[in-house]
């Protein structure tokens, strides 16, 4: 066996940071990529019949105002969880786990609320059937954001508090979704 | 008084030999669903990729049988559409993408000097789900689902299992990225990083972002289909909208490890360090240039000439037709032929040069030309004055991608076998296998581009007798490469079950995987090293040999 000469020890491989870049990067993707339909389908139904959102359905915009400006404290959160453990501010670093995850869980609830709002059926044409499945992804992410951040939280609280490169990973995940939901937002909910 | 002749809690411990044979089977079996070992999870890839590469290989060939007559219908008209559905897709997810996959993650690691993959579960998982995903698309296609399929159900099943593979695919890709950026011995920059480490980043990069658009894409249709069925045209929709992840140029980009295989072992042959690494490495990023069609979901863009237009002297059209055609047919060509530019650049003669005779190289090259005849195919297969779109000249270069990179991926195979199982493919019978191989290849597609030229419609049937011939030479064609394929199985078989031991370095190779025993330990190297060089391991022995001859 060959033997080149041996390292010191290794340097911190930022694994959860870049991985999770990449899964932002895939986020985005996957959102651009059903907006993109989203866009060419709502195009070619109104150069068909001149509309796009079904007869009766009405979108109710204070809930989805409000998520868009929820995702702005999510961020603010998120930031502030990884400003605090840098500080070794253990109580506070907990308590902005737990604000973003109280604010996601808010954000699924007026989704949900939204979902009631519509009374669209997921069967009834085009329309409803891509705003299900384009809702339907983001509910999926998010609820992965809400799993992600309990992750977060329980390693910290659960001694780890040097790894704070869980909590600036954390920070990035909901950076991406704050923009795919700005995105969401603009095309589905305000441009309709 | 009982005499006990050994204490209870020996006969307790001790068990018979039965119970150990099963308690070690089962711990077997155990440790292959559970392993976090790359080379495990790379080794049930290979696995996986063989046998959708064996089932494709039969649906092939049962194709070409259908086609021998192009009017009556031989196997009976009802599973056609899925065995069409069958090729395609087994062809693109079932072959090209676990192979390639496995050759990525089996190496990778140990190319970069690293104990383990970077998200080893991540990357464990997304092989479980690409197996999950095969698995319910071939019980779809068998109940008579797919994209022409008559059964409901079975068609959403269908786009559920397509969009679990992508999702299974996507996660180890993210694993093996990750480990590219992260888990690089010291001293290993970017530049320094092995050819194919570096065309395993362009593919999985590429992999990351493309599959999410094919999943974005399999959502909408999933969920249409199962309610609405108005606005993506039914299970015939699944191939206009998703049809881009299973044609060209997106398998371009899937098959860029099978690319980085030759310029990883022409270096290692020739006995030379790489010269112009950076235009072989910008090479395969011109390659991953494939990724811009999946981003786009485009499956072809046209050159939209034909008779007279050729010579409209309207400059501005004329560049507005050419740029997006050449993006997206030309530039992968380029990138290949930067790469072939630095392999005869290291094979040239000249001081030092020798040849150290390896079958893989053989595969490689062989490979490398099958991928580069199937480009060159899909630039004329764009040009509307051809009129070759709709005929079967597109299954042609998708036959020569996908099996080109097949047979580049059996040689990365027997390259790195040494350290999966710690014992070399038998060479002599390696290369007899590789030539079948080539020639399966070339008869399976070639006679089909030409039938392409004549009209031959997509599909299995046609009017044109004289078309009989051509469909003849193609199915002995993808019969020989049947035969290949279990050729090279049989002899993986018998390496792996061969108690012959190789050295840690059969190759007199250059990079870290070589520094290890063979086979590589459960966390690859005893010790990490420092890396000065491209080529670590030449360094070390020039140093050996300097010091030996003073």
């Amino acid at each position: 066996m060959h033997a080149l000469p041996a390292a010191p020890p290794p340097a911190p491989q930022r694994q959860m940071l870049v991985g999770t870049s990449l899964a932002a990067v895939a986020m985005t993707m996957l959102a651009g990529s059903m907006l993109a339909v989203w866009a060419l389908q709502r195009r070619e139904a109104i150069d068909a019949t001149g509309t796009w959102l079904p007869d009766g359905t009405t979108i109710p915009e204070v809930p989805t105002n409000v998520m868009l400006i929820a995702f702005v404290g999510i961020c603010v959160f998120g930031q502030w969880a990884v400003w605090s453990a840098k500080r070794n501010d253990r109580p506070h670093t907990v308590l902005a786990l737990g604000a973003t995850a109280l604010v996601a869980l808010l954000v699924i609830n007026a989704q949900a609320f939204v979902y009631v709002r519509m009374g669209l059926g997921v069967g009834d044409g085009t329309y409803a059937s891509m705003f299900y499945a384009i809702t339907g992804m983001f509910m999926a992410l998010m609820i992965a954001g809400v799993v992600f951040t309990v992750v977060a939280a329980f390693r910290y609280i659960g001694g780890r508090s040097g790894d704070q490169e869980i909590l600036v990973s954390h920070a990035i995940y909901w950076y991406a979704m704050s923009a795919i939901f700005a995105a969401i937002w603009f095309l589905v909910y305000v441009t309709k | 008084m009982t005499t006990i002749e050994s204490s209870p809690e020996a006969v307790a411990v001790a068990p018979s030999d039965a119970d150990a044979d099963t308690s070690s089977l089962l711990e077997g079996i155990a440790g292959i669903f559970t392993s976090t070992d790359h080379k495990v999870t790379g080794r049930l890839y290979l696995a996986g990729g063989l046998l959708g590469l064996v089932a494709t290989v039969v649906i092939n060939v049962l194709l070409g049988v259908e086609r021998l007559d192009g009017g009556d219908t031989v196997l009976g008209s009802e599973i056609l559409p899925q065995l069409v559905d069958g090729q395609l897709v087994g062809l693109v997810f079932a072959t090209l993408l676990p192979l390639v996959m496995a050759a990525c993650v089996m190496a990778v690691p140990l190319q970069l000097g690293a104990r383990s993959i970077a998200f080893p579960r991540l990357a464990s998982s997304g092989f479980w789900m690409w197996f999950g995903g095969a698995v319910l698309t071939t019980v779809a296609l068998l109940d008579n689902g797919g994209t022409l399929g008559g059964n409901a159900d079975a068609v959403a099943l269908f786009i559920a299992g397509l969009g679990l593979m992508a999702v299974g695919i996507t996660a180890t890709a993210g694993a093996v990225a990750t480990t590219v950026f992260t888990t690089r011995a010291p001293g290993m920059t970017m530049r320094r990083i092995p050819p194919f480490s570096w065309s395993a980043l362009v593919f999985t990069l590429g992999i990351v972002l493309v599959m999410p658009v094919l999943l974005g894409t399999l959502a909408y249709l999933f969920v249409d289909h199962r309610n609405a069925r108005t606005g993506f045209g039914g299970n015939e929709g699944v191939l206009v909208w998703a049809g881009w992840a299973l044609s060209q140029p997106v398998t371009f980009l899937f098959a860029i490890p099978a690319i980085g295989v030759l310029a990883e072992l022409v270096p290692v042959v020739f006995g030379r360090r790489m010269p112009m690494r950076g235009v072989m490495f910008g090479g395969l990023a011109v390659v991953g240039m494939a990724a811009l069609a999946g981003v786009t979901q485009q499956n072809i863009q046209n050159l939209p000439w034909a008779g007279s237009q050729l010579n409209v002297d309207d400059l501005e059209t004329k560049v507005r037709d050419l740029v997006p055609f050449l993006l997206f047919n030309a530039l992968p060509i380029l990138g290949m032929l930067l790469i072939l530019l630095v392999v005869l650049q290291t094979a040239r003669p000249g001081d030092g040069s020798r040849f150290n005779y390896s079958p893989a190289i053989v595969f490689a090259f062989f490979g490398f030309a099958m991928m580069l005849v199937g480009m060159l195919g899909n630039l004329l297969y764009a040009a509307d004055d051809l009129a070759l779109q709709g005929t079967v000249f597109n299954e042609a270069t998708l036959v020569y991608i996908v099996y080109g990179a097949v047979l580049a991926t059996m040689g990365a195979v027997i390259h790195w076998a040494p350290k999966m199982w710690g014992s070399t493919v038998a060479s002599a019978k390696a290369a007899p296998v590789a030539l079948l191989g080539l020639t399966g290849t070339i008869l399976a597609a070639f006679p089909m581009y030409i039938a392409g030229f004549l009209d031959q419609p997509a599909g299995t049937a046609y009017l044109d007798d004289d078309l009989v011939l051509w469909n003849i030479i193609s199915l002995v064609g993808h019969a020989l490469f049947a035969v290949a394929v279990l050729g090279f199985i049989g002899l993986v078989l018998l390496s792996v079950r061969s108690d012959r031991s190789v050295g840690d370095d059969p190759w007199d190779a250059q990079t870290l995987e070589w520094t290890t025993t063979s086979p590589a330990p459960r966390d690859n190297f005893a010790e990490i090293a420092v890396v000065h060089s491209a080529e670590p391991l030449l360094d070390l022995k020039s140093a050996s040999n300097d010091g030996s001859n003073a």
